[in-house]
């Protein structure tokens, strides 16, 4: 815990983290407030980044073709992006530390069958497969959630089944054994409460992926619709005036790098503080 | 050996197979079919009932799949619904702007990566920092986003390279030299696109390998003996660290084709991945599984190469003697 208070890595992504979580939580204080909200649409589409429209309103980011508020959609787009990827990780994570912890800890055909599916899932290309969930049902973000978890829980099962199979036949675990604990007791009291410290490290990885997964979908329009900004569908918008208003697609793309670069740092951060010192050559 | 790679073999087929019947009917239950599309809102349902039942599309679907797996198994493709071309001619286009693509990038990722991570772990800590920043930074980076700024300033704002497709509208009319350099220059932005993402992730893997093996007794012996720091990297570290890093090169294949589907679709790219995109908007039942199938084949067999080349590269897994070697 203290090499990682100490971390400058894990310092920047944290405050990233924290100021764009902040931004959405509390986006109808610092922005105009309404995502999709058009005035007169001739006199205020195209602001370049910190332009005033007739009726002095500015605009920190521009305008895009609809004369919308970059800054305001984005903010907004923050709640929809984060909000995904945060809660696909975490069905992915549900779902891969119960597939692990039962595979590892139960052995016999419902290991080879769970670690086969496992490995099966993981030689598919995700696009693929979100592609054909994707055009399964009507595209919404709670279908985008689902997508991404069912298809992202892979790796972190297979963490956890390296885990608990190597936590199992510590003396710890062992001893409660002898005392008589059941083997779900086992699990879910002495095995799963020592595994899941890299799985924490595969969540912040993981929402950094997810964002963009979401992102990517939304821009091949089977994601988050419009008029709900997400950042991905605002790439996409973008798209087609990159040569009179680059800003609109310019803003989105930076802030999801931004985002994704914290997660990872905070990820490497956790994890190099989680491993012994090694030392440097 | 022979009894690995059968089993290998076998498990890589049992990945297909599956990946084809998960597709087959995932493809099926989605909402709207072909034959609505193919005639239009304006259909009657005898029509429509007709249409579906002169494509099969009425059967049970065990008994389509069962013919399908069959007819596909032959070499009969069949034809795209939405077209009316042969699904073989249309993937035969396809697959080689893919490869080439996908496989350019990915070989130009790892030498760069391989090389990047070497000079982190050579170099003193603020190179070493320096490109850390950097490589998390290529990692983050979308690859559809960082294929439109590429776009925006490569092709509007300085106006030297094409934003779309493979070849120009003269390409017909262009011959030998001229027509290589218009392809090249077709693929220069995608190709970059993807290459740059790609080296984030495998320069900041090779560090991670490297570093690992940096700590290990034979490389203290080499530095003792008087080499260089480069020396040591080339000869000892590098050589060691490369058992990992190939091994991700298989496992990466699904990801980068992912990639490529967004990237082919950024850059209007005629390849696989822009393929099956349209072809699942228009519930193209026989290209869209035409597609899944040739794309699972080429992952699995990429993973095959890859633990080829961590056997050709490391005598212990050759020579089956890993679990008892250091």
């Amino acid at each position: 815990m203290k090499r990682l208070l100490r971390s400058r890595r894990a310092a920047f992504g944290a405050a990233v983290l924290a100021l764009v979580a902040l931004g959405a939580a509390l986006a109808p204080l610092v922005s105009s407030g309404d995502p999709a909200g058009q005035r007169d649409i001739v006199l205020t589409r195209f602001l370049p980044p910190l332009a005033t429209d007739g009726r002095g309103a500015f605009h920190a980011l521009g305008t895009d073709r609809f004369g919308r508020d970059v800054w305001t959609r984005l903010v907004y787009g923050a709640r929809v992006s984060l909000g995904v990827g945060g809660l696909a990780v975490l069905l992915s994570i549900a779902i891969g530390v119960a597939v692990g912890a039962v595979a590892g800890h139960w052995g016999g055909p419902v290991r080879t069958l769970l670690l086969g599916i496992t490995d099966f899932a993981l030689a598919l290309p995700r696009v693929v497969l979100l592609l054909l969930l994707a055009a399964l049902w009507r595209p919404n973000a709670t279908l985008v959630i689902v997508v991404l978890g069912v298809t992202g829980w892979m790796s972190v099962a297979r963490l956890v089944y390296g885990e608990v199979r190597s936590l199992g036949v510590r003396p710890f675990v062992e001893g409660a054994r002898a005392l008589g604990a059941s083997r779900s007791r086992v699990l879910g009291r002495h095995i799963l409460p020592n595994a899941l410290t890299p799985v924490i490290v595969a969540a912040a990885l993981g929402v950094g992926n997810a964002i963009m997964l979401e992102a990517g979908l939304s821009f091949l329009g089977l994601g988050v619709q419009p008029p709900t900004p997400s950042w991905g569908n605002m790439i996409a918008s973008g798209r087609d005036t990159l040569v009179n208003a680059p800003w609109v697609a310019t803003a989105p793309g930076v802030a999801l790098v931004l985002v994704v670069v914290a997660c990872t740092l905070l990820g490497d951060a956790v994890q190099d503080a989680l491993q012994p010192v090694r030392t440097r050559p | 050996m022979v009894a690995t790679v059968a089993r290998r073999a076998l498990a890589g087929l049992a990945v297909v197979v599956g990946a084809v019947t998960l597709t087959f009917f995932l493809v099926r239950l989605a909402p709207g079919d072909p034959v609505e599309r193919l005639l239009g809102p304006q259909a009657t349902a005898a029509q429509l009932a007709a249409q579906r039942h002169a494509l099969g599309l009425d059967r049970p679907l065990p008994a389509q799949y069962g013919s399908w797996l069959a007819r596909f198994a032959r070499g009969d493709w069949g034809r795209s619904i939405a077209t009316g071309r042969p699904v073989r001619a249309l993937l035969g286009e396809a697959v080689p702007a893919t490869v080439e693509l996908v496989g350019l990038s990915l070989v130009l990722s790892y030498l760069l990566g391989i090389a990047v991570g070497a000079l982190q772990v050579t170099a003193g800590p603020r190179v070493d920092a320096a490109l850390s920043v950097t490589t998390v930074t290529l990692f983050a980076l979308p690859g559809y986003w960082l294929g439109l700024m590429l776009v925006m300033a490569f092709t509007y704002w300085a106006g030297w390279l094409p934003a779309f497709g493979a070849a120009g509208l003269d390409a017909d009319v262009l011959t030998g030299w001229s027509r290589r350099i218009d392809e090249l220059r077709h693929l220069a932005l995608p190709l970059t696109t993807l290459t740059l993402i790609g080296v984030g992730g495998t320069a900041r893997f090779a560090r991670g390998a490297m570093r690992d093996v940096r700590s290990q007794p034979f490389v203290q012996t080499a530095q003792a003996k008087g080499l260089s720091p480069w020396q040591v990297t080339r000869r000892h570290v590098a050589r060691n660290a490369l058992i990992p890093v190939i091994t991700l090169l298989g496992l990466s294949l699904p990801a980068l084709f992912s990639s490529a589907v967004l990237v082919e679709a950024v850059f209007a790219w005629p390849g696989m991945g822009r393929r099956l995109v349209e072809a699942v908007q228009a519930r193209d039942y026989p290209v869209v599984m035409a597609a899944t199938t040739v794309s699972a084949i080429l992952v699995v067999l990429g993973n095959l190469l890859a633990d080829a080349g961590v056997a050709w590269i490391d005598p212990r897994v050759r020579h089956g003697t890993r679990e008892g070697g250091p």
